[in-house]
């Protein structure tokens, strides 16, 4: 597990020096290409702030309201026997619809819980490690005109338990349970 | 289906105003989720730009493409129905390294053209073929190598140590890679014994 630690403070140094020698040993304008591309990064962040503003005033109304609470009591028994918290549940289920959405709730666990604790590292992991089924099913397919899925929805679906079931095993085992 | 949830959260949650009288905390949440989702985005901006132009350099210096070869003998044995010249094997190579490095405004149009010659190879038919389904499974089962955006976001919450969830994160987008690769095999297998 102390691996896995190392991993995380050492990946992203090593490879920002990684592509810079590259870079400058292929030629490239290093700089220019370096400005050019995060011009980019400022398209999407504004571009996420609506979708963000809906989930989050929605997510917050729920909590709020003492609904969210309410829910959590109902599930909370049946899910701690196996190790899982139920506040990631909502997260779980918006996660394959939506990647918008679900980085609205991600946050908002972050925010709520704080980054370092169990349901927010959780949180993190899961964000990270899933992808949203059904839009890549639907945009991918739509795209090309695919009407017939076959067992597409089944596979991405169960692959999306799959990654949810790992980030809970993997963040325990490395930072420990609740 | 993401309408439906965003009404319900909001609508269960007025329904539970009227009834736990938390109608106050309710008017504050309304301005306090719109104002705190506005400075988020405006937070994830340094680490947004300063990752997308670091990838920006890679992707000209071709280390997206040398990376791609060095995967196409693993991708071709994923996709024994795709020649390994094929046009297609290509654009998923390049759609799955855009997925690693979390450039998915690229990622997506190379999907899309991947799954265009899928389709060709499958004679132009309107149903999913293996490839496709297969294809997609990966896809969906995410392969990011730095969660970028869910670094930021730790950032902004003031965590002691933003990254120390990359590992973990590495980890399990293995296991749910593998896991996705091993259930589409199941499916395609019983697919066949059926038919």
């Amino acid at each position: 597990m102390e691996i896995v630690s190392a991993v995380s403070l050492w990946l992203i140094p090593i490879l920002i020096g990684f592509i810079l020698i590259y870079g400058t040993f292929k030629k490239v304008p290093t700089y220019e290409s370096f400005t050019e591309g995060g011009k980019e990064g400022i398209k999407i962040a504004v571009s996420i702030i609506p979708f963000l503003v809906g989930m989050l005033v929605a997510i917050s109304v729920f909590r709020a309201s003492g609904a969210l609470e309410y829910f959590m009591n109902l599930i909370r028994p049946g899910l701690e026997a196996f190790g899982v918290p139920p506040d990631i549940v909502p997260l779980a289920i918006i996660r394959p619809i939506s990647g918008t959405a679900a980085l609205g709730m991600t946050s908002d666990l972050i925010a709520v819980h704080g980054p370092d604790s169990f349901i927010g590292r959780l949180a993190s992991v899961l964000q990270g490690s899933t992808d949203t089924t059904f839009y890549v099913l639907t945009v991918y397919f739509g795209a090309v005109g695919i009407k017939k899925m076959g067992d597409a929805l089944k596979v991405g679906l169960l692959a999306d338990l799959a990654g949810i079931i790992a980030s809970i095993v993997v963040v325990t085992l490395v930072f420990g349970s609740m | 289906m993401v309408n439906i949830i965003w009404v319900m959260l909001t609508a269960i949650g007025l329904v539970f105003a009227m009834i736990n009288g938390t109608i106050n905390e309710v008017n504050e949440a309304i301005f306090n989720g719109a104002k705190e989702a506005v400075t988020l985005c405006i937070g994830l901006i340094s680490i947004l730009v300063f990752w997308l132009g670091m990838m920006k350099i890679a992707e000209d210096a071709g280390l997206l493409n040398k990376l791609a070869s060095l995967f196409r003998p693993i991708v071709k044995k994923l996709f024994p129905e795709v020649p390994g010249d094929h046009p297609a094997m290509g654009y998923m190579l390049s759609n799955m390294m855009a997925n690693m490095f979390g450039l998915g405004n690229a990622a997506t149009p190379l999907g899309i053209k991947a799954m265009e010659e899928l389709k060709r190879l499958n004679g132009g038919k309107n149903e999913a073929s293996r490839s496709m389904i297969t294809f997609l499974a990966i896809n969906t089962s995410s392969l990011t190598l730095i969660p970028t955006t869910v670094i930021a976001i730790r950032m902004n919450y003031n965590s002691a140590s933003p990254t120390d969830i990359v590992g973990p994160t590495l980890v399990a987008t293995f296991c749910s890679t593998l896991a996705a690769i091993m259930i589409d095999r199941y499916f395609y297998y019983r697919r066949t014994r059926k038919g």
